[in-house]
């Protein structure tokens, strides 16, 4: 019998490996750089689908704000990029060289206080980690102090969301408005356009997505992830207790923030720029969906969820437009009505069992005395 | 601000402010009170209310586009038709909406939240697919345009006067349904109750099925005078949801006056700013107070003290 501490069974190990294999393996030697670059992108949406599994799917805070970190993270990103690619030689056909073409676009000679401190990469790493997660401290603390959560939680996130949008698109000369912030070139002098550079983000992004995957299975497995299960299922009794529940929720809220952040930043980092688009409503929910179809308590199944639901969404988009949203639309009812563990809980329920029951009739497995009938959870 | 305008200027601007937000905020309470009912009431997340409230929209259009090809001498009142089918539609499509998805999700409202915006987004592709992705006008009759001059700086359009008057009028009425009627009394005994009120013979299923229909009808009736201050398109009802769903949690969920009081507050703050300042800045501080008086005082404006 193993220990429930253990950070991850048996089970998961394979499960892991597998994953690994898949996005580390099967997937760059199987298609072009092209695709892989279109898979890494995907692979970023599975870092917020990860910070929603702990935030939703364990302790029952439902965001409809991820896209705001998503953003954040990816801004932060795009503006060190952008302050790199507009150097005064390469921006001086404009009035006030030296500075973005959009704030040159915008009548603005100077360069905000606020983007000063993004000239030096280091700060822009702590920054895409530590802006949405203060970010974030600010929304939960606000709420979850007060006891507001469930579904005000969410009405009030995606307000944010659309505030935000707005904001950005409001604010042009500072942040680029609608087009957002395009034409990044280079990292520390490193071109990112090339396909070579793509290649190795892909496998940098895959990294950190399994090492983000590993923290939340970690957080996941500790004391903390069974408090987090407790209070989604009767938070009274956890308060009464003597937990500081409202912390807890806090401190969920600001990883998975974090955790988006990150993906957001490998997505600017991939595709090359940074829109409001990735931050309102919309892309919030189609997060949300990420998660939900890959099975809001699996953690595995959120990295699933991402690749297939945005694999089906460009393959659909490219070849019926018009169908896409169809599908989108009966994707999420089909999801609520009919399969609420998404891909994880029918894995669990119908393809595992069947495997085990193919595995014990091969000897081999027999021999080896594995408990293999005890896999109901 | 007022230092460049006189004291009669500047009251005439916000006058005039005030009215053309007044359009806005007929809209807003509109559809809020069909969500105040539906959030308010049944707990249930609509994230397609804009949708319904666009199939009155379309609903008006294509009354518009009929009468005026087959009937016009009826043009001048086809609005009062259009309205009533406006309801009719996104009334029945709320029951058929209820029936199929929301009954097996009461007990689970953040699921009615994925599963409406579901709908949402397949009933944009429908309106997309039916009546093309262009968005459409409705023409006016000519009693509704034009405008009354108050005094030679204040004037005040017709159909936001005419917009303003249905307002109230449904306001009242759905006030007095709630309050008075057979109907409001057994939607409010499941509301406080569920247990106690199926046991002394209310159909609690019915009353659930007929209240988010009417929610859903009352948008419908949002959407038709949508058309008099704003273009229809498919994801029109986009917009507005978010905004509507601030004013009804702003306004304390379950409480009808404070619908109306928080849609006035939202909709007046956002006319009036948006003169000062443009109007995506206006939204933001508006949006932002919004929220941050809801991070003080998470219950909204007016409540009710609701045992459940």
């Amino acid at each position: 019998m193993t220990s429930d501490t253990q950070l991850f069974k048996p089970r998961e190990w394979v499960a892991l490996a597998i994953l690994a294999a898949i996005i580390l393996i099967v997937i760059p030697i199987g298609v072009d750089t092209f695709r892989l670059n279109l898979v890494g992108k995907y692979l970023t949406y599975a870092f917020v689908a990860i910070g929603l599994v702990l935030c939703w799917g364990l302790g029952g805070i439902l965001s409809l704000g991820q896209g705001i970190f998503f953003g954040l993270g990816g801004y932060c990103m795009a503006m060190f990029l952008k302050l790199e690619a507009s150097t005064p030689e390469a921006t001086k056909i404009q009035s006030t060289p030296g500075i973005p073409d959009f704030m040159d676009w915008n009548q603005i000679t100077e360069l905000p206080f606020w983007w000063q401190p993004f000239h030096s990469l280091s700060f822009t790493l702590v920054a895409i980690v530590a802006v949405p997660a203060i970010f974030a401290y600010i929304i939960g603390a606000a709420m979850f102090k007060r006891r507001v959560g469930g579904v005000y939680f969410a009405i009030i996130t995606q307000a944010v969301a659309a505030i935000l949008t707005i904001l950005i698109i409001g604010q042009q000369g500072y942040t680029g408005g609608v087009n957002g912030i395009t034409d990044l070139r280079t990292l520390l002098g490193w071109d990112i356009r090339t396909d070579d550079a793509k290649t190795v983000l892909y496998f940098v992004n895959a990294v950190l997505l399994i090492a983000c995957l590993v923290a939340a299975q970690f957080v996941r497995v500790s004391k903390f992830g069974r408090l987090l299960v407790a209070m989604r299922d009767r938070e009274d009794r956890v308060r009464f207790s003597g937990y500081d529940v409202a912390n807890f929720k806090i401190f969920i809220f600001c990883l998975a923030a974090a955790f988006s952040a990150i993906g957001g930043a490998m997505f600017t980092l991939q595709v090359g720029f940074m829109s409001p688009s990735f931050v309102g409503i919309v892309p919030s929910i189609e997060m949300v969906i990420f998660c939900a179809v890959g099975g809001r308590m699996s953690l595995f199944g959120a990295v699933y969820g991402a690749l297939l639901v945005n694999f089906a969404k460009t393959t659909f988009s490219e070849s019926f437009p018009e169908l896409w949203l169809f599908a989108m639309g009966g994707l999420f009812i089909a999801v609520v009505m009919a399969f609420p563990n998404g891909l994880a809980g029918v894995f669990r329920d119908h393809v595992e069992p069947a495997l085990l029951k193919l595995a014990q009739r091969l000897p081999l497995w027999r021999a080896g005395g594995v408990p293999l009938s005890s896999s109901a959870k | 601000m007022i230092g460049d305008y006189t004291f009669g200027e500047f009251t005439s601007i916000l006058a005039m402010q005030g009215f053309a937000g007044l359009s806005l905020f007929s809209v807003f309470v509109l559809m809020a009170l069909g969500l105040a009912i539906i959030f308010g009431q049944m707990g249930v997340i609509n994230m397609a209310h804009g949708e319904f409230m666009i199939l009155g929209a379309y609903v008006t259009y294509l009354c518009s586009h009929l009468v005026t090809t087959y009937v016009p001498v009826l043009f001048p009142v086809y609005f009062f038709a259009a309205m009533v089918l406006a309801f009719c539609a996104s009334f029945s499509l709320g029951v058929l909406v209820e029936w199929a998805l929301i009954r097996h999700l009461y007990r689970r409202p953040l699921d009615t939240l994925l599963a409406t915006w579901g709908l949402s987004l397949i009933l944009q592709q429908v309106y997309r697919s039916v009546f093309g992705a262009r968005e459409v006008g409705v023409t006016l009759p000519d009693w509704m345009m034009g405008s009354v001059a108050l005094t030679d700086m204040i004037e005040i359009p017709i159909n936001g006067l005419f917009v303003m008057g249905l307002t109230i009028l449904i306001a009242f009425g759905v006030y007095l349904m709630m309050a008075r009627s057979t109907f409001g009394k057994q939607v409010r005994a499941v509301l406080q109750n569920r247990v106690m009120a199926g046991a002394v013979g209310i159909n609690t299923k019915r009353v659930d099925r007929l209240t988010f229909g009417l929610g859903c009808g009352i948008a419908g009736i949002a959407g038709a005078a949508f058309t008099m201050i704003g273009s229809t398109g498919p994801t029109a009802g986009q917009l507005y949801i978010v905004d509507t769903f601030l004013v009804v949690v702003f306004g304390g969920a379950g409480s009808l006056i404070g619908t109306i009081a928080s849609a006035f507050t939202i909709s007046q703050a956002q006319s009036t700013m948006e003169f000062f300042m443009s109007g995506s800045m206006a939204k933001v501080l508006t949006l932002l107070t919004v929220v941050g008086i809801l991070m003080l005082r998470p219950q909204g404006l007016f409540t009710l003290n609701i045992r459940r």
